[in-house]
């Protein structure tokens, strides 16, 4: 199973940063489906799911940008509530840690979409397939 | 290994030494009385005279100089030599108060360079070598220095000065630049940007040697450097008021010879301005020992160091000074701790997830002073989890401290972001108002 790349950066916390991520994808044609930017004082981090993370992680790193690749579980919650608890309650139960996670809604399947980057990705996919959640795949992904 | 130079001066028995010393330390006091109007005032003010100099010791009862001499008698009141016999004229930048000028005779010319034939031959460089000079040519003494130095063993010099770092590198490949001096802070830039245009210096050049100057540098971008690209980084040290560039460590690496024949050397206790023990860290003070247009009695350089005048493994009976800790003028005081910038330099370049380029801002908040270290982070260093950076920070912050003895704040900066360097780094940007 091939898992998702997020694509994460190292900001400096200052006026033109994250235009300057949004302009070099949007250059290289690469599409963004979600991101997230945490920030801790004087930097942050902005975390992304590409339709392309190959193609995103090239430019970015040739346009001289600290970035690395993490591989991430995209999973599908009920846009309702209870979804999200439905899920992060059946990780910690199997002693799964969530290092974070962030959620996006997409239009055409009008599904959440919950991205999760835990300690230990296996157990994780295990957890989650016993319970019948659905692991979006990269090809899903992309296809969004 | 590399040979001598000149072996007979080189290898000299320290008695010999010391006699041939002695001997040009009376020529130059009497020199300078008889015709610096300079010296013979401060030797009066001093109540010294040139026939109290009978021995090597006795250099204590003489006057010092001060970089302020030069200053306040600028441009050649200081000369010892008449204009007919100067052919060449340096000129300092003068970043505080005026410039200073300094001028040589043809001899000091020669001096020089034999000085610099010396000292690059002791690196294992000779006429085979290709020597690129990337130090500034002009006003500043470390291209034309360096230049001469390298003519004189017969290697081919590249004189291509500072900038143009793609074409640096190309030629680098072309003509097989065996040997490299420039300033550290601008090795690392041609490191950078060699990297950048896909160039291994280790696996696409043949350079073996660099010689680096011009700046105080730790042993720890050393390591790095030399780690990253195979060469041996050699320290070169000198300044312009004693001629320029003059004196390396040899392939020991084990400190930098000052020949003793052209130099004295003196190591002080800069607040009593008594002399400190071999191994004991102090200001330096050389007596220039042959040198004709500006001679020099005393001078207080400024720097500080340690000095070892035991003789050297190479064969070497010349003292030697350990790599430079500071220069007096680039201390900080910081809530009334002395900080060096190379202090600062070799926690640094001990993290890994620290990249090449670093800078110190002060500043005051308050009535208190506040120092901020800011660091490119490495690509290795990079974690997408905000724990681990807040953690890095912390633990650059935890090591300068255990080092300073005063607490710092670190920013991490994206790579790129720090000013490079063509010549000598400016790493202190001090924003307190005094």
């Amino acid at each position: 199973m091939s898992e998702i790349k997020q694509i994460s950066l190292f900001v400096e916390n200052r006026p033109g940063r994250t235009a300057k991520v949004a302009k070099t994808l949007s250059d290289a044609g690469v599409n963004i489906r979600a991101l997230t930017i945490a920030e801790a004082g004087d930097f942050g981090v902005i975390r992304m799911v590409l339709d392309d993370p190959e193609k995103g992680y090239k430019v970015l790193k040739d346009n001289a940008f600290t970035v690395s690749m993490t591989d991430v579980l995209a999973v599908e919650m009920k846009d309702t509530p209870g979804g999200l608890y439905e899920i992060v309650n059946s990780l910690g139960e199997s002693n799964v840690n969530v290092d974070y996670a962030y959620a996006f809604v997409t239009a055409k399947a009008q599904k959440a979409m919950l991205i999760l980057r835990v300690d230990d990705i296996a157990k994780a996919r295990k957890v989650l397939g016993e319970k019948n959640v659905k692991i979006a795949t990269k090809e899903e992904i992309q296809a969004i | 290994m590399s040979g001598y130079w000149d072996p007979h001066i080189e290898r000299m028995p320290l008695e010999d030494l010391h006699a041939l010393q002695e001997d040009r330390l009376k020529s130059v006091v009497r020199y300078v009385y008889d015709h610096s109007a300079f010296y013979r005032q401060r030797f009066k003010e001093a109540g010294v005279e040139p026939g109290d100099i009978k021995t090597l010791a006795d250099v204590t009862k003489l006057p010092f100089t001060r970089k302020v001499d030069l200053r306040d008698n600028y441009p050649t009141g200081m000369f010892s030599a008449p204009k007919s016999q100067v052919v060449r004229y340096h000129v300092s930048s003068g970043t505080t108060g005026k410039p200073t000028v300094v001028g040589y005779t043809k001899g000091d010319i020669e001096t020089w360079s034999e000085s610099l034939a010396r000292a690059l031959t002791s690196v294992g460089l000779d006429s085979d070598d290709v020597v690129q000079v990337g130090y500034g040519y002009g006003l500043f003494t470390g291209g034309l220095g360096l230049h001469y130095g390298a003519e004189r063993i017969g290697a081919a010099v590249l004189p291509v000065g500072t900038g143009n770092t793609e074409r640096q590198i190309e030629l680098m490949q072309d003509l097989d630049t065996t040997a490299i001096a420039c300033t550290p802070s601008y090795f690392l830039h041609i490191m950078e940007v060699a990297e950048k245009m896909g160039v291994s210096i280790k696996n696409d050049t043949k350079l073996k040697a660099g010689i680096f100057g011009a700046e105080p540098w730790s042993l720890e971008t050393r390591k790095r450097i030399e780690d990253a690209t195979g060469i041996k980084a050699y320290d070169i040290y000198g300044t312009s008021e004693i001629s320029g560039p003059l004196f390396t460590e040899c392939h020991v690496q084990k400190g930098i010879h000052i020949w003793a024949d052209m130099f004295l050397t003196e190591v002080i206790d800069p607040k009593t301005n008594e002399p400190v023990a071999d191994g004991e860290c102090g200001e330096l003070v050389f007596t220039t020992l042959h040198k004709f247009a500006l001679p020099l009695i005393r001078y207080r350089i400024g720097d500080l160091t340690i000095m070892n005048s035991e003789p050297c493994e190479c064969g070497r009976t010349h003292p030697r000074i350990m790599r430079i800790l500071g220069r007096t003028d680039d201390m900080l005081i910081i809530r009334g701790i002395n900080v060096f910038p190379s202090q600062v330099e070799s926690v640094l370049m001990k993290i890994p997830e620290v990249g090449d380029h670093w800078e110190i801002i002060v500043g005051r908040k308050g009535p208190l002073d506040m120092m901020t270290v800011r660091v490119e982070l490495t690509e290795s260093g990079f974690s997408d989890k905000i724990g681990d950076l807040m953690k890095l920070k912390k633990n650059i912050s935890k090591e300068l401290k255990g080092v300073l003895n005063i607490a710092a704040e670190v920013d991490l900066v994206e790579p790129g972001t720090i000013p490079r360097s063509m010549g000598k780094a400016k790493r202190v940007t001090d924003n307190r108002k005094v």
